[in-house]
């Protein structure tokens, strides 16, 4: 939370921040209001994940023991160890607190508590989640600003077609589509990259060897994010593109005779890119939601599939921590595109 | 996304809110109806998007004439395992030995009735929301859209994936899951047409005729916002298809059901991947990119026809 701040107000580094603070109202007011927000939504996100999980489930403890033979008394012993006896109030309160201090409560299934389980698998997540955005978003802006620059042209109906058929798709089923094609191989092709995972067990998991077999692994679930998502992005770069075409600032850029490439890369793409990196940054939640799927596809050992692990029981306790955790980081993604528009834009720094 | 920019063209509202208006010349009865279906004849990639849909509506309405459930009783059926395209059997059989093609045709009617089904509560509760936030400006309004944010800043799958594990299995836990995260979209819209709307002389004149909050809500707002509310459900439709397709395959549909994403998650884990058996993958994907495709260019010709800069624009 120290970081955004910090990045918000770059000028009053001079003198000491409690001083500085009454010359500086409107901004501070905006962080810390927008700080207001993103916790109130935390909170409804709290709420909201006790509601489903502790309060809409009949009963946890024969859910949880359904298919075993359990005696009253055991059955008397589980609620009183998971705290099912305790009145509501009770338990949403030590609920909240435990979430707050961290503790997401403790997995049926891997019987290993939830928080641990979301710590192994948040790296492999952001390792897929970070390249395919990337590589989405550059595509996605390059493709864009190229087909709005000259909407209507051959190019430009291509870009769209293609764009607006791959967000048609289901991106699970893209994934396998690319599966059966380039790992398991069909007709004339034959499989050379691998099936599932991300990493091959008989290698050494360290050094040079591990990281192109990690790879190779990524090159799949990377590919179908990447299509599946780069499509928005073209869109909106699309539009935000030719909505910037009319003004009167290119006009001027060419009657100083730039020739039209230096025109729209210096002049109409900066402009473009404001409204289009805060449509980006509100789309993060999307990336997640086809994380999920691509995930469980390829068995890539991320959140994704810890979450589709989770269904198969279903163990509701792993479910709600990763409720709570992508909650949380569409929350805080929120968060940095309110504030990093608020930084990148002169004419919003400026109010 | 593109629906937000939509404004309502006056001519294109509801015929009847037209005639109500003591007009000069009264305009022939749905003559806006007729010039909207003539722009959108003009509109090529809108005229196959809704042949998309006739097609695949008359599969599903029809689906139970030539459909048996022996058909698509896994212990009623005897064809072969796993068989490629035949002349029996075009697309092929799946691991039980059923019908590709039959599955498909029985499979648009399940996907076509949960995502239409789920549209439906989505759209009317999204613009019962809106409208009113959008009417009631002070505190009930205000609580309104913040509680519209709350959900807009929640991740949709998950929070689906949520829902739908908590209600159990099945086509109504589905159904609910869809509509309980898709609403917003809907809310925010409407409540910024509802604005636009009421900010109008006809709202201010109904309003001093003595016209009370309903009135204006369902006689004057709603009339006006309907074009709107049409686009904007075309989108619902795609993403609560697409979001159908993504329970199912996750595990979460009924397992006696057969829906496409049914199909997808059989042929995943059914065997039928390892066996290479592609005619059993592609026909539901190809169906669902078809579909949501056919929503989507139909609702874009929609939009396009009601945009009033369409006209500054020729």
């Amino acid at each position: 939370m120290s970081s955004p701040a910090a990045v918000a107000e770059p000028a009053v580094a001079a003198p000491e921040p409690r001083s500085g603070r009454p010359f500086r109202v409107p901004r501070p007011g905006y962080l810390i209001s927008k700080l207001a927000a993103a916790a109130v939504s935390f909170a409804v996100t709290l709420v909201i994940g006790f509601v489903l999980f502790n309060v809409m489930p009949a009963d946890p403890v024969r859910s949880m023991t359904r298919g075993r033979p359990v005696s009253d008394a055991q059955l008397a012993q589980l609620r009183i160890q998971l705290g099912v006896d305790r009145p509501m109030w009770e338990r949403f309160l030590s609920y909240v607190n435990d979430t707050l201090h961290g503790h997401l409560g403790y997995s049926w299934e891997y019987q290993q508590s939830v928080a641990s389980l979301v710590a192994s698998r948040v790296g492999p997540t952001l390792l897929l989640m970070g390249t395919s955005f990337a590589v989405s978003v550059v595509l996605g802006l390059w493709l864009g600003m190229r087909s709005g620059w000259r909407a209507g042209s051959v190019f430009d109906r291509f870009t769209s077609a293609t764009a607006l058929t791959l967000w048609s798709v289901p991106t699970f089923w893209l994934g396998m589509i690319l599966l059966i094609v380039f790992s398991v191989g069909i007709g004339p092709i034959h499989g050379f990259l691998p099936t599932a995972g991300m990493s091959d067990p008989t290698l050494p998991q360290t050094g040079m060897t591990h990281c192109l077999d990690v790879a190779r692994h990524l090159v799949l679930p990377a590919l179908t994010m990447v299509l599946v998502v780069y499509a928005q992005y073209v869109t909106i770069m699309r539009s935000s593109i030719i909505a910037e075409k009319g003004s009167p600032y290119l006009l001027t850029a060419r009657a100083k005779g730039l020739p039209d490439a230096s025109v729209r890369r210096h002049h109409a793409l900066p402009n473009a890119l404001l409204p289009s990196v805060t449509m980006i940054f509100m789309h993060l939640g999307g990336l997640i939601s086809g994380a999920v799927t691509v995930e469980a596809v390829f068995s890539w050992p991320g959140l994704g599939d810890l979450t589709y692990e989770a269904l198969k029981i279903p163990d509701l306790p792993l479910l709600q921590g990763t409720f709570i955790v992508f909650s949380a980081s569409v929350i805080l993604m929120n968060l940095l595109a309110d504030l990093v528009y608020r930084f990148l834009d002169p004419r919003v720094r400026a109010q | 996304m593109t629906a937000a920019q939509t404004t309502t063209a006056p001519n294109a509202t509801a015929p009847d809110a037209t005639t109500r208006e003591p007009a000069a010349a009264v305009p022939p009865r749905f003559a806006g109806a007729r010039r909207f279906a003539r722009a959108f004849r003009r509109r090529p990639s809108g005229l196959a998007g809704l042949g998309i849909l006739v097609l695949f509506s008359l599969l599903a309405l029809t689906a139970p004439a030539f459909i048996g459930p022996e058909q698509l009783d896994v212990t009623r059926v005897n064809g072969p395992l796993l068989a490629p395209p035949s002349a029996a059997y075009p697309f092929g059989t799946d691991q039980a030995g059923r019908s590709v093609l039959d599955l498909l045709i029985w499979g648009s009617r399940e996907s076509l009735q949960i995502g239409v089904i789920a549209t439906v509560l989505t759209v009317v509760f999204g613009s019962a929301v809106g409208i009113v936030a959008g009417h009631y400006g002070g505190f009930l309004g205000r609580a309104l859209m913040h509680v519209t944010d709350w959900f807009i800043a929640l991740p949709g799958l998950p929070l689906a994936i949520s829902l739908a594990a908590v209600l159990g299995q099945g086509t109504t836990s589905i159904t609910i899951a869809i509509a309980a995260t898709s609403w917003t979209a809907t809310a925010r819209l409407l409540r910024a047409q509802t604005l636009a709307v009421e900010a109008r002389p006809f709202v201010e004149r109904a309003r001093a005729l003595g016209a009370g909050n309903w009135q204006i809500m369902l006689r004057q707002v709603l009339p006006n916002v309907m074009p709107l509310i049409l686009v904007s459900s075309t989108l619902t439709v795609t993403g609560a298809l697409l979001s159908e397709a993504t329970l199912t395959f996750l595990g979460l549909g009924s397992p006696a059901g057969v829906t496409w994403g049914e199909m997808i998650h059989d042929a995943f884990f059914g065997g039928a991947f390892t066996a290479d058996a592609w005619w059993y993958l592609l026909p539901p994907g190809l169906a669902i990119l078809a579909v949501v495709l056919g929503f989507t260019l139909t609702g874009r010709a929609v939009e396009y026809v009601l945009d009033p800069r369409t006209e500054r624009k020729r």
